[in-house]
């Protein structure tokens, strides 16, 4: 019974596909009828396509699947994820799952914060026309041109934390007049705040000796050989930190310190 | 598309029980946690995994008699995907010192530790490289990063209460010990992680955690992790990385010992030779298994592949009995169901509440403990919200958060979730989200040990495909620090390995004529390939007509 109803609120394959209304697209040109609700990624499937490229997470944080349409009697180009785009009649629609992008390689570790490595490394930088076209074509509303306007100023911060939710997807590439690999150029802004930039986590050092010590260690081995009734008690007797408490909270008990 | 009316009006219930829920919370005072005991029973009555008809005995291989989920055993009980005879194995079409078999998180830091120990590394991806769970990853990342009142030791204890005391406590340990280590690497390669102005790291609870340790990155840790390994991976010039080429079987010698594998191009559908002096797996889970018919939050390559690889080499299965289902995947709308919605939100303080707005188990409860009790109250109890496709969830209250921490936090905090939602007119500061379990992670796997080796010389295994780390259960956060730690383990193994022990020999498939065989001697009928490789959604109409289809995972 509970088998049953679990299978009906949970099974994916379940979706009600039949008693949706079907609506035509385009795919490529290529008119198919599919159910209205469907995203592009599950219209697609429902039409017979399995992925091979065009497709990965399913969950709108991979970049694999972005895709252009137009809708008839509107000029606008249209950009989404497949899998987080749901279906309109008509529209008409292409993936783009590669858009070739040149990547400058480097040598992270004698790299500066000096926004002149960026420079040397992606010259193309400058090619920018401010033309915005990269911010529209971006499924994730990064404001890519504002990314790169950072860059050029030199505010390797501002282009990180702008460019943060970005996914590599390429559409913004695909439509740059000056040709700039945006998303490349993006991820070396946000590598150099990270590591050179941001101030960095100096309790890691501690911790790391601490946790390689011969007294964590030691202590470590005592709880792997204690038995599993003595553990359940000790792992009941934990002292929990209250979930609002604030950042300099310490414990009680200092046992396993 | 927003919620529809009848939901709405179910929100009131939410809302009107929301204020005297935040007073409480900020009081500090938490819904009751269970007892283990209580923990136990509810475990037993409404986890799927508990459920016999879900599993049987496995016919064939070297844990023949374990009882497992139909879904994985299918894929053991099933013929190779190419016939052994047909590989002419005296043509070596790619001859490394290190192949690697997947291109997510511990592939990539298994790639990077093994050539910086000086191997030439080959990896092999079945999609593109970092295609793979850890992209998806949300919630962040567990260390023990704060002396004054966290340890390694009270990071162990977390993790083998979480896992039912069934974890191989020298692999729990080597997490907990290398995880300070790892964030220092990530943190040195330029992940962003969230800080507090001094730099000290941002941290919070995770279900199951006694400490704050979650180390987190906004709410896509693992996509940031990811990206930045894959970026560095990029710049390493003794990498070589092959998309979409999955491996669909490992290749011994005739020492037995573990020389590379047969790699399939997806595109051109060659299948090509690779010699390698030592092997390392790094395939992932298993989600698109759909187990007992669940949804999944994994990626579309998630289809358990290195777990058939393995098995039919001679590598034991451990804990492969259990399957993490987390609790909060999204039933609404329908164009998102499945969909991970990361426990960094009741790390943030959302209650769960039932559709008359009550909470019914405290929201930080172990994964698998919160799971059943979400579909204890969605089937036993009859309190589960109904949604427009016939679907049962319960409510997730993000709009406290911006109460308890102040207003925009939601939006600065889940941005990745808050852009979905809004794409669909529901705004997620404002109104709860409808959830439900979805299986989203592999407790067990195959066995190895703390140094990355398996009982098969010359290969090795990190992540996701293996088992016996996180026991019966894996808390949150240990994933991704799983796949740093004993990816780099891994990659630093291999490479030793293929400089000072590794064997060269007569390559053989031998292993898996004899796995063929087997089947066919106990009895098994079939017309069943594995590995999978990719699922297949197609309308089951379409399919019938499909005649000729090039289908890679029939």
């Amino acid at each position: 019974m509970a088998d049953k109803e679990q299978e009906k609120a949970v099974n994916e394959k379940s979706t009600e596909k039949e008693k949706a209304k079907l609506i035509p697209v385009y795919v490529m040109g290529k008119r198919y009828l599919v159910p209205e609700t469907l995203t592009i990624m599950k219209a697609l499937e429902y039409a017979g396509y399995q992925f091979i490229r065009g497709c990965g997470c399913r969950g709108g944080i991979c970049g694999a699947c972005a895709t252009v349409y137009r809708k008839p009697g509107d000029y606008h180009i249209r950009v989404g994820l497949a899998c987080q785009t749901v279906v309109e009649p008509d529209m008409y629609l292409t993936q783009i799952p590669f858009y070739p992008a040149n990547r400058a390689s480097y040598d992270f570790e004698k790299l500066s914060a000096n926004p002149e490595e960026i420079f040397k490394l992606y010259p193309e930088v400058f090619r920018c026309i401010a033309c915005n076209s990269c911010t529209k074509a971006c499924p994730m509303d990064v404001q890519v041109m504002d990314v790169i306007a950072a860059v050029k100023q030199g505010n390797i911060e501002r282009a990180a934390t702008l460019s943060f939710s970005c996914i590599q997807c390429g559409l913004c590439v695909s439509r740059c007049m000056g040709e700039l690999p945006q998303y490349h150029i993006a991820q070396l802004a946000r590598r150099i705040y990270g590591s050179k930039i941001a101030p960095r986590a100096e309790h890691l050092n501690e911790a790391v000796d601490a946790a390689k010590s011969e007294e964590c260690q030691q202590a470590l081995e005592k709880l792997m050989k204690t038995d599993v009734k003595q553990l359940r008690e000790i792992y009941k007797d934990r002292e929990i930190e209250p979930e609002m408490a604030a950042e300099d909270w310490t414990p009680a008990k200092r046992d396993y310190l | 598309m927003p919620y529809i009316e009848e939901l709405k009006n179910l929100i009131k219930a939410v809302e009107k029980t929301r204020p005297e829920r935040l007073a409480r919370k900020k009081r500090g005072e938490e819904f009751p946690r269970m007892s283990l005991d209580e923990a136990d029973e509810i475990l037993k009555k409404y986890h799927p995994d508990y459920k016999e008809e879900g599993r049987r005995e496995l016919k064939v291989g070297p844990n023949k008699g374990y009882r497992i989920a139909h879904e994985f055993a299918d894929l053991l009980e099933a013929r190779s995907r190419v016939n052994p005879d047909s590989i002419e194995l005296s043509r070596v079409d790619i001859d490394t010192d290190i192949l690697i078999i997947g291109g997510g998180g511990a592939g990539t830091a298994a790639a990077m530790l093994a050539e910086q120990n000086g191997a030439r590394v080959v990896l092999a991806t079945k999609l593109r490289h970092g295609d793979a769970n850890t992209m998806m990853a949300e919630g962040g990342i567990q260390a023990a990063t704060k002396t004054e009142k966290d340890s390694p030791c009270v990071h162990y204890l977390d993790t083998v209460g979480g896992g039912h005391f069934k974890n191989e406590p020298e692999l729990a340990q080597t997490l907990v010990t290398e995880a300070p280590d790892a964030i220092r690497w990530l943190e040195n390669l330029g992940v962003m992680f969230s800080k507090f102005p001094d730099g000290r790291l941002h941290s919070m609870h995770g279900g199951g955690t006694s400490r704050r340790r979650m180390h987190f990155c906004g709410d896509i840790t693992g996509a940031e992790i990811m990206r930045t390994i894959r970026d560095e991976a990029r710049n390493r010039g003794n990498i070589t990385v092959l998309e979409f080429s999955p491996a669909v079987e490992l290749i011994l010698n005739e020492h037995g010992h573990c020389a590379g594998a047969i790699l399939y191009n997806l595109e051109t559908e060659e299948y090509l030779v690779v010699k390698a002096k030592a092997t390392i797996m790094a395939t992932g889970g298993c989600g698109r298994l759909h187990v007992q018919g669940f949804m999944t939050t994994n990626h579309y390559g998630a289809t358990a592949d290195g777990i058939v690889l393995g098995y039919r080499a001679g590598v034991e299965l451990k804990l492969l009995h259990t399957v993490q289902y987390h609790p909060t995947g999204a039933v609404y709308p329908e164009q998102v169901e499945g969909i991970l919605i990361t426990e960094k939100f009741r790390g943030a303080g959302a209650n769960v509440v039932n559709i008359d707005g009550e909470q019914f188990v405290n929201e930080r409860e172990p994964r698998d403990v919160e799971s059943a009790a979400f579909i204890r109250e969605c089937l036993e109890r009859g309190k589960g919200v109904p949604t427009p496709a016939g679907k049962l969830g319960v409510w997730l209250d993000s709009p406290m958060i911006d109460v308890l921490m102040e207003e925009g936090a939601v939006e600065r905090e889940f941005p990745g979730k808050y852009i979905m939602y809004r794409r669909f007119g529901i705004d997620i500061a404002k109104e709860p989200m409808l959830v439900y379990p979805t299986l989203h992670y592999q407790n067990g796997g195959l066995e190895y040990n703390a140094r990355g080796e398996t009982s098969i010389p010359g290969l090795f295994i990190a992540g996701e495909v293996t088992g016996g780390v996180h026991g019966e259960n894996r808390l949150m956060g240990n994933s991704l620090l799983d796949v740093i730690v004993f990816g780099r383990i891994a990659g630093e193994s291999a490479a030793v390995y293929a400089r000072d022990r590794a064997k060269d020999g007569k390559l053989s498939l031998q292993h898996v004529k004899d796995y063929n065989q087997e089947l066919e001697k106990s009895g098994i009928v079939t017309d069943r390939v594995a590995p999978m490789l990719l699922p297949d959604y197609a309308n089951p109409e379409v399919r019938e007509r499909q005649l000729t289809a090039r289908k890679v995972g029939k």
